[in-house]
């Protein structure tokens, strides 16, 4: 296992009309969660190339999340469901290459959705926590 | 050519304190002193409010002195602030799309206000994720787009019926789209509005005449909103006009019927056999299949319910000349352009059924207080005339169980005030003391909660009236079989004892939730919804008739309970912002939109698949099929940048390189 210093280096790619209010709201209420998480904005989950979070996992991510609006609540109609579709595809692309699928999630969370995220946030730490370093980090380095 | 605008990237690096928001638990100093270290800044700075003055004027004045090439904020969110520092980042010379924020305050120091450490250890990486974003930025213009001068709004209520007004006196073309066969809403149920106790009707149907009069409004009773296109200033709105079945006078005309068309004569209902219950009078009174919902409705004209008719045709036989009706009358789909909307989708009562204890629906002499306003009002179907549904006996004890459904953390119940059953019960209260000798009301509370002007002055009448309070929420309620009597079962908190109190009838202030059109519409229009249901403002504060999605407003209880008075305030706010588009006369929207990298496009297609707003197409040139994007309709989602295998969709903004640049900074930048 890893060694007692390690933290996780976990990325978040939100979409900007949901999920980013959502963790916004959450700073607003003053809901605390761990803070292993870096976020990256985009405008909607569909944004999201699978490209980039093999580049992340490349690179030395232990985990991934993409959080986006709930299903038929997108700014964009219709973007979260073809990034979900996206995810699954990539999720079995992990499998195969020997990674745990756990390490990439995909949440909705709302803009109203504060306490959620926060929920998210802390789930996402403890699984990736559970995991362990990734076994990509020896080739990141 | 990433790699050499990388190099030559300038960037100036602001960390703002927020007072103590955000200093009082990251490091600022630390912060500061690693973002010297970050490849391509040049200058760090950081003040007590970046948004000030002095603090959008160091951002300024240090991009004219240090010939920046991009500008990082470290600070709240971009949601809140993002134009402020553009605005800045303009001020300065500078294109203010060159400007990227790190949101180290709402994401960071208030959701990590004790891990000072590790929250300064995020700050220094987003700070780096936006350096390298912001080394990656291009100019960009915003494309302006005129805005159509025309506005809808969607729900009839007193709150629609308002904001219509309003925009039409403003001299915008309006279009008020209600589902039902009348304008009024909610309001047209009432009998007296409190706390004055105008008769709700007399100050409401005024209004109902302005709207069916005024020549800028357009008005389209019986009809839905079935899809909607387009953006801030060119909406294109589908309605499905409901089949009627009788025609206006006008719509007679265009048919050559001369002098014909919907009187509200009423004759046709007279010879109209089938009986059905009216919604109006939430069931407790008959109406035909041809029908109008009460005597004031507006326009006056009838409807067939075509769910019920039997095409007997003794109506199109008693229309006679008017040849008004018309039993074949199909939907119609039509197609309005308007550059604004506001929703004002009023509310539905709870089913309160749900509160089984309270009996409601199973014993006769519970009722809710919308039924309470039809039996007490002079127009409702016993002539205002207090009965119990039991007996038609007047009833002497009345209880009235007040956050029915309401503040209730149940799974049965609706965790939020629903804001005017308090000042309501009171004025019923205040109504069977005065319609009723020798009465007494029972009113069961947990708070009473007048808050609004001369509110709480009411409170004290109906307390001197002679009205009962009794602090404490109602347990159950049982029927005795024989007198169809209820006992009322509750703790009376201020004396701290059980009570058992039977009375002749109980009234619930049922809970409100939002109508039921309103999940649908808010789909179609694209706003969000908070956990209740209710529609999302852009910001509660500062922005409560606006939502995320440009040139849609909100008005009335659709965004939150409240009452009349708040009600029209906001139809009027929402009207007013509205009508700012309109009268500018262009937007400017945001260019995020997608371009196509000519080079790298095989022109496969397979990105004009994954575009929900059919914004791009194959074209051949210079003998080859590329894609091209239509920027006017592309909202800038980035669905297609996502999925293009060659990598040739370049997002203004979000672009691929830009977001791994974002990456990697974060999970290799600390180590280069």
């Amino acid at each position: 296992m890893a060694d007692e210093n390690w933290k996780p280096k976990i990325i978040a790619i939100i979409c900007n009309w949901c999920s980013y209010a959502g963790a916004d709201l959450a700073g607003g209420a003053r809901i605390q969660y761990p803070p292993d998480i870096r976020a990256v904005r985009v405008m909607c989950t569909g944004r999201v190339d699978p490209l980039f979070i093999l580049k992340a996992f490349q690179d030395g991510a232990d985990g991934v999340l993409v959080s986006g609006c709930h299903f038929g609540d997108c700014h964009y109609l219709e973007g979260n469901y073809k990034a979900a579709k996206r995810m699954f595809l990539l999720k079995s692309v992990l499998k195969n290459i020997g990674l745990d699928d756990k390490r990439l999630r995909m949440t909705f969370v709302s803009a109203s959705e504060g306490a959620k995220w926060g929920t998210v946030m802390t789930d996402v730490v403890k699984t990736i926590n559970e995991l362990g370093p990734s076994p990509l980090t020896e080739v990141a380095r | 050519m990433a790699e050499d605008k990388y190099k030559e990237a300038r960037i100036g690096v602001f960390l703002c304190h927020c007072g103590t928001n955000i200093a009082g638990t990251i490091d600022i100093d630390a912060v500061r002193e690693y973002a010297k270290t970050i490849p391509n800044v040049v200058v760090v700075d950081n003040y007590a409010y970046m948004c000030s003055t002095p603090g959008q004027n160091k951002i300024a004045d240090a991009i004219k002195e240090q010939n920046l090439t991009g500008i990082v904020v470290a600070a709240c969110t971009p949601r809140l602030h993002e134009p402020t520092f553009r605005n800045a980042t303009a001020a300065g010379g500078l294109n203010p799309f060159r400007f990227e924020m790190a949101n180290i305050r709402d994401q960071n120091s208030w959701v990590h206000m004790h891990q000072p450490e590790e929250a300064t250890e995020k700050a220094k990486d987003a700070v780096r994720i936006a350096v390298a974003k912001a080394s990656l930025l291009e100019d960009l213009i915003p494309k302006s787009v005129p805005v159509e001068k025309t506005a809808m709004v969607v729900g009839g209520g007193v709150g629609g019926m308002q904001a219509a007004l309003d925009l039409a006196d403003a001299g915008i073309k309006t279009y008020l789209v209600e589902k039902s066969p009348t304008i009024g809403g909610r309001m047209s149920q009432l009998d007296k509005t409190f706390p004055t106790l105008d008769c709700s009707q007399c100050i409401l149907t005024p209004k109902m005449v302005d709207v069916y009069r005024n020549k800028n409004i357009e008005l389209l009773t019986y009809t839905e909103v079935e899809a909607v296109e387009g953006y801030i200033g060119n909406f294109d709105v589908t309605l499905r006009k409901k089949a009627r079945g009788v025609l206006t006078p006008a719509e007679a005309e265009a048919r050559g019927i001369v002098g014909g068309g919907c009187t509200g004569c009423g004759d046709c209902a007279e010879v109209c056999p089938v009986i059905k219950p009216n919604p109006f009078e939430l069931g407790m009174a008959p109406r035909k299949a041809i029908y109008i919902y009460h005597p004031q409705v507006s326009p006056l004209i009838y409807t067939v319910d075509f769910d019920s008719c039997v095409k007997c045709g003794l109506c199109v036989e008693s229309c006679g000349d008017k040849k008004a009706i018309d039993l074949d009358a199909k939907d119609e789909l039509i197609t309005v352009k308007v550059g604004t909307a506001i929703l004002a989708l009023g509310y539905d009562i709870y089913p309160i059924e749900k509160k089984f204890e309270w009996g409601y629906k199973n014993y006769d002499n519970v009722i809710t207080s919308l039924e309470f306003e039809r039996l007490i009002c002079a127009s409702g179907p016993t002539g205002g005339h207090l009965i119990r549904p039991s007996d038609g006996e007047t009833p002497k004890r009345i209880a009235f169980v007040l956050c029915a459904g309401s503040r209730d953390n149940t799974d049965t119940g609706k965790p939020y005030c629903s804001r005017f059953c308090c000042m309501y019960s009171l004025k019923h209260a205040h109504q069977i003391i005065e319609k009723i000798p020798g009465a007494v009301p029972y009113i069961f509370y947990m708070d009473i909660r007048s808050f609004g002007k001369m509110y709480e002055e009411f409170y004290y009448r109906i307390q001197n009236e002679g009205a009962k309070f009794i602090r404490g929420r109602v347990a159950n309620i049982t029927e005795d079989p024989v007198t169809k009597n209820l006992h009322v079962n509750a703790e009376d908190t201020l004396l701290g004892r059980p009570i058992d109190m039977e009375v002749d009838m109980v009234v619930l202030a049922a809970a409100i939730q939002p109508s039921a059109e309103t999940e649908k519409t808010r789909r179609l229009f694209g706003v969000s919804c908070s956990q209740d249901g209710w529609l999302l403002e852009a910001h509660p504060k500062l922005n409560p008739c606006g939502t995320t999605t440009a040139g849609v407003y909100l008005a009335g209880v659709c965004q939150g309970p409240k009452d009349i008075p708040d009600t029209v305030a906001q139809a009027e706010g929402a009207a007013s912002a509205a009508s700012i588009p309109i009268h500018k006369g262009e937007v400017e929207l945001e260019p995020y939109f997608a371009v196509c990298l000519e080079d790298k496009c095989a022109g496969c297609g397979m990105c004009v698949y994954q575009c929900p707003y059919s914004a791009l197409s194959l074209v051949e040139k210079d003998g080859r099929t590329v894609m091209h994007v239509t920027e006017a309709k592309c909202k800038g989602c980035g669905t297609c940048g996502g999925f293009c295998p060659g990598g040739a969709i370049w997002m203004q903004h979000f672009a691929s390189p830009q977001i791994v640049a974002q990456i990697d900074a974060f999970l290799l930048g600390g180590e280069q």
